[in-house]
């Protein structure tokens, strides 16, 4: 294997270090890992983000209903890179606590603030996909739930969410492989993940275009493999005789 | 104040009800008995389905009072839940949970909002299964069953939380005729039990049949009312005369 990627270079020119250079696929797996990681918790924050957000959306509390109006609005209308500077660089120089040397520490790493910048980026959208499957419920069918004594979470929960998650899948999974790719905004506060650990090993080996392909296909996979999850987890919701 | 089954198990008295400008029901009022049946017929418009509606309190009124079991449905104060074990409701468009089967849909509320256990509301739902004869269907969902199928699956599931009383709201008027019967004879079995029963309904044979008392509603008002036999045979009154005249 790594005879092969010595060859590859001396022979054919092309230089993927990470082929045959145990540290540069040391840190290039680690930076698989961290997408992954950041990947996985926003997607997973941004859809209880979702799922709140279009619950407090139906609250009979005009207050309620105003401020989830409020957070998309900035959320939605804001880019995500200069949220991510807001969180880290204006949210986290105020977030510090003093450490055991006596220096200000933060107290939220530049991971944490991407995993909760994205979250929020990502879940005031899921607000806006889960409102329009709540939407698409039929009113006949909440008000069932009520008349059997199900009071407004509990038919929110059981009856409601089911059937908008699966009305909403679609376009909920448009979103979460833009936030996927939307990971690597991350690079500019810093955070190890795919591509900033690139960046660090083509500044060592002068070989950007390589890295850059190698890059592209690793979004690539990750974003198939996403796509693959999204859709056995399409089908495994499929109910039979609903919808088409 | 007590309730005692000598009074009324449902007491409507001079309830007036508008969506908007529209008055729907202007002045109603009606008793119904413990074990009654009592049908509830009338024109499209007349108010029918919106007063079986305010029995349980899916719409608010704008004056008068109904109790149910001498309880104030429409107090702010009112425990919904527990006016809701004691109603159950059945739609015309059956609504039932798509994403559950028809034996999940039966146990879903006894499990979730009375928090009974799992194994014994399964082996009621089963039998209630059998006893609206859906045997065999228990795993299959409202998509895969027939209009007359589903509409009993409804039932089951209102009767899952053992209620006193029963509203069918033109529970057989999106059904084809040969799946109404199957509908029918499971209202006709509850109502031979002593279940207490309103129905909406335009099935004016098997009202007549199934009936202690006959309302006839038009324009938001009760014009008349009378056991079957009586209503059906000497109406009194000249619109219940017309209305009978159009559909017998």
């Amino acid at each position: 294997m790594e005879q092969f990627f010595t060859w590859l270079y001396q022979e054919q020119g092309i230089n993927l270090t990470i082929g045959y250079d145990s540290y540069d696929r040391g840190l290039f797996l680690a930076g698989i890992w961290m997408t992954v990681k950041l990947s996985v918790l926003s997607v997973l924050f941004s859809l209880v983000i979702g799922a709140l957000g279009a619950w407090i959306q139906g609250s009979p509390s005009a207050l309620m209903r105003g401020l989830v109006g409020a957070f998309i609005a900035f959320f939605r209308n804001t880019p995500p890179l200069v949220q991510l500077y807001f969180f880290y660089f204006a949210v986290g120089t105020v977030l510090r606590h003093t450490g055991e040397n006596g220096l200000p520490q933060p107290l939220v790493s530049g991971f944490g603030w991407a995993v909760i910048s994205l979250s929020l980026f990502a879940g005031s959208l899921n607000v806006e996909i889960f409102r329009s499957g709540i939407e698409a419920v039929p009113r006949a069918t909440v008000e069932a739930a009520s008349a059997l004594g199900f009071n407004r979470l509990q038919t929110y929960l059981h009856v409601v969410l089911p059937l908008a998650l699966r009305i909403s899948l679609p376009s909920l999974g448009t979103n979460l492989v833009n936030l996927v790719k939307t990971t690597s905004l991350a690079y500019a506060i810093a955070v190890p993940e795919v591509l900033y650990v690139s960046a660090q090993i083509w500044s060592d080996q002068l070989n950007v275009r390589e890295m850059m392909n190698v890059v592209l296909l690793t979004y690539i996979v990750l974003v198939a493999v996403l796509v693959w999850g999204l859709h056995r987890w399409e089908k495994s919701m499929r109910i039979p005789g609903f919808g088409t | 104040m007590t309730w005692t089954p000598d009074k009324p198990i449902i007491s409507i008295k001079d309830v007036r009800k508008s969506f908007g400008a529209v008055e729907v029901l202007k002045g109603v009022s009606l008793d119904v008995m413990k074990g009654e049946v009592i049908c509830i017929i009338g024109p499209s418009g007349s108010g029918k389905s919106t007063l079986i509606r305010c029995i349980n309190a899916l719409n608010d009124i704008q004056s008068g009072s109904i109790t149910v079991e001498g309880q104030e449905v429409h107090d702010p104060k009112l425990d919904k839940l527990e006016l809701r074990k004691k109603v159950g409701m059945v739609f015309q468009q059956y609504n039932l949970f798509p994403h559950k089967t028809a034996l999940q849909n039966v146990m879903m509320a006894p499990v979730k909002v009375l928090r009974q256990p799992k194994a014994e509301v399964e082996a009621r739902a089963r039998a209630l299964l059998r006893k609206v004869r859906l045997e065999g269907k228990e795993n299959s969902y409202p998509g895969e069953l027939s209009g007359g199928q589903q509409q009993r699956v409804a039932i089951a599931r209102s009767l899952a939380m053992n209620p006193d009383v029963m509203l069918f709201d033109e529970v057989t008027a999106a059904l084809d005729p040969e799946t109404v019967k199957e509908v029918l004879v499971t209202i006709r079995d509850l109502a031979a039990e002593g279940m207490t029963c309103v129905l909406v309904t335009h099935e004016m044979g098997f009202a007549r049949e199934i009936a202690d008392h006959v309302y006839f509603t038009d324009r938001g008002v009760i014009v008349e009312h009378a056991p079957p036999r009586e209503f059906f045979e000497h109406p009194k009154d000249p619109r219940t005369r017309a209305f009978l005249s159009q559909v017998l």
